[in-house]
């Protein structure tokens, strides 16, 4: 049978469609037998969630651009005949709106989820970059999204962050016409986020594919951040993390409702119901919560290229993470110094995000310029020199090995180097 | 279990949602609602004498233009109560003959706007343009909260501050200077439904109708909320059986 494949499969329909395409095959083999590490926390379940999210995000918002009105003077009319005319208008919209802070929370904790474990460390590498590189695309959407509703803090926001380009040396000042389409945020800027916004989540969902392909290739890595030795160490994907990831999705899908039944415009801004006014600026432009920290960073410094050139660098110096940490070790668990400075950076990116959400004014701006410093001291100079110094502590010999019996507890001196045994 | 691991992830999200909580500049005095809370309701009675309070004070300078006639089926009024409002307005439209004429509002209008544009709202009003009230509460930090103080907050200037031509001091509105001249006060209106028209009574029925005017889908979407998150506590709970018995069997 020269070029067809040869299918398990025994329905006779499905063993047709295999043997020329074999998509069932494949299904089966990275979604049913799928060999997982079997010591997941909670923590591995916000990558099943981001792409649930990230589902929710496209359905919604299909629906929302059948009835969204992409021009000045049209657009904070139509999300309003969303809220109130259109069957279901409100929910969608809510969700949509919402969909987003979810979208943030859930990739941000997968984030740290990674930097905790090591999951960023050889062999993963790339699959880390990817991430790095959908989070970039997911900011971008965001923001586009966030000037849809033409409301003031979308016009202002808009008008602030493209501004950004123009500290650009030489060509800044022509970028931003580009991105305006003319000499201010107008009607052509809309027109364009517009496009891109419901352009870039397809993108979006090639990077995922890469980012997923990627992890099949290497594995997930796990809470001990030991590879997998044997199968023992293992579990097929089906039913056990299904089942796990499916209890995950309701709990999110509880703090989801939650907010959007009962409070779905709390992480929003009460301006945005304001429609967009190029002559009013509002008291304090502020960015939706989730870009906070890196409106810290961006004020933080007293010269616009430079802040532009810092808020930048917050993001890129993740691309280059694996190379700056030096430590052989991956999970935290095991890195006793490592494992504060994660509690350390948590705080300080909270810190920051609190200081963004605030006026630069008085103490705020000298706990900006110092949160600031730590994120970066954290990266170029912490990462580092504790990964050569630090001493970790002895790592069990396999993910079974811990939780086997005989295998509980501190282990007896000289066990850690006897082979494993087969059972 | 894991449990305290998904505590830690809780913990996670509320920080995070506490990050965007703005220091308010003036303290507002909170206020019980009936729309307030998960099982929150639109008193109707209240909300409509705050529509009768709109359409006698507030509609003469602040549009509503997101708002139909036929919306105040929201309020408790019947189809023929909203028929005989629409029909107090006329509305332009071109006539038959190919020339502008004005007909009899119907429920399926918005609400006639007081002036016919901005330039004409502003040259009316001394250069400050009454902001449209259709989603004023979501529109203003503090919501109904701000709007009651707003309107029950006029008190005369403290002693030293200078006023600018035909500014008003309120406590709680922002830089305490506001164009808009104290609108409601005891006796304000005469209620239909014989309810004593004081201050307070008048901005609390305002307010509830400007909640439920931004907020039309309010009372359906925390119904709709309740039954969601009471089916996914429940489906939480079964799946979580299902995949205590699934994971039976694994030594982790």
């Amino acid at each position: 049978m020269v070029g067809l494949h040869t299918s398990d499969i025994k329905n006779p329909v499905i063993n047709w469609i295999d043997t020329r395409l074999p998509i069932f095959t494949m299904m089966q083999k990275e979604y049913g037998v799928f060999p997982t590490p079997k010591n997941f926390n909670y923590f591995w379940n916000f990558g099943a969630l981001a792409m649930v999210n990230l589902m929710i995000m496209i359905v919604t918002g299909i629906f929302l651009a059948m009835n969204y009105n992409a021009s000045t003077a049209g657009a904070f009319d139509s999300v309003e005949r969303i809220m109130r005319d259109v069957n279901y208008g409100w929910l969608l919209r809510y969700v949509h709106a919402n969909g987003a802070s979810m979208f943030f929370i859930v990739v941000y904790i997968h984030m740290f989820r990674s930097l905790y474990y090591g999951s960023y460390k050889k062999p993963r590498e790339l699959l880390w970059m990817i991430g790095v590189a959908i989070l970039l695309l997911m900011m971008a959407t965001a923001f586009m999204g966030y000037v849809l509703p033409w409301g003031q803090m979308s016009y202002w926001g808009a008008t602030v962050i493209t501004n950004l380009f123009s500290a650009i040396p030489l060509v800044g000042d022509s970028i931003v016409t580009l991105l305006w389409g003319g000499f201010s945020v107008d009607n052509p800027t809309l027109n364009r986020f517009f496009s891109l916004h419901y352009l870039l989540p397809f993108v979006i969902i090639g990077v995922v594919f890469l980012h997923i392909v990627a992890l099949h290739v290497t594995g997930s890595n796990n809470p001990l951040g030991i590879d997998v030795k044997s199968s023992q160490d293992t579990l097929p994907f089906h039913p056990y993390y299904t089942v796990k990831d499916l209890f995950g999705m309701c709990i999110y899908l509880l703090v989801f409702a939650s907010l959007v039944f009962f409070a779905p415009n709390y992480l929003g801004h009460a301006d945005n119901y304001i429609p967009a006014n190029p002559l009013v600026t509002p008291t304090h432009i502020v960015p939706e919560w989730y870009f906070l920290p890196f409106y810290a960073i961006l004020r933080s410094v007293p010269s616009k290229l430079g802040g532009v050139i810092l808020m930048f660098s917050s993001i890129a110096i993740l691309f280059v993470l694996p190379w700056l940490d030096t430590s052989p070790v991956r999970s935290a668990r095991f890195r006793p110094i490592y494992r504060w400075m994660m509690v350390a950076f948590v705080v300080d990116c909270v810190l920051l995000g609190e200081v963004g959400g605030r006026p630069p004014e008085g103490i705020w701006v000298v706990v900006g310029q110092l949160s600031t410093l730590y994120y970066f001291l954290h990266f170029l100079v912490l990462v580092p020199v504790v990964g050569k110094m630090e001493h970790p502590l002895p790592l069990p010999e396999s993910i079974s090995r811990p939780v086997l019996p005989s295998g509980g507890g501190p282990l007896p001196a000289g066990y850690a180097a006897k082979p494993m045994e087969k059972v | 279990m894991s449990v305290h691991r998904l505590a830690a992830v809780a913990a996670l999200l509320t920080g995070f949602a506490a990050a965007p909580a703005f220091a308010q500049e003036i303290e507002l005095p909170k206020q019980n609602w009936s729309f307030d809370g998960p099982f929150g309701t639109f008193d109707k009675a209240a909300a409509q004498r705050g529509f009768q309070i709109y359409k006698d004070v507030c509609s003469n300078c602040h549009s509503m233009k997101q708002v139909y006639y036929r919306n105040l089926s929201g309020i408790g009024l019947s189809d023929a109560q909203i028929k005989a409002i629409a029909a107090t307005v006329d509305v332009p439209t071109i006539g038959d003959d190919g020339q502008p004429t004005e007909r009899k509002g119907l429920p399926a209008d918005h609400f006639k706007s007081p002036y016919p544009n901005e330039r004409a709202a502003r040259a009316a009003q001394n250069g400050a343009l009454p902001p449209d009230q259709s989603v004023i509460e979501k529109a203003r930090e503090g919501g109904a909260d701000y709007i009651f103080a707003l309107l029950t907050g006029y008190t005369d200037p403290p002693a030293g501050v200078k006023m600018g031509d035909g500014m008003n001091y309120n406590k709680y509105f922002p830089g305490h200077q506001i164009a808009m001249a104290a609108p409601l006060s005891d006796g304000r209106v005469d209620y239909i439904d014989g309810t004593k028209p004081t201050l307070e009574q008048e901005a609390r029925d305002v307010t509830t109708f400007l909640a439920y005017v931004a907020n039309p889908e309010m009372e359906e979407r925390k119904r709709t909320g309740i039954r969601v998150v009471l089916f996914l506590a429940m489906l939480s709970g079964l799946t979580y059986v299902v995949k205590r018995q699934v994971w039976s069997d694994v030594d982790h």
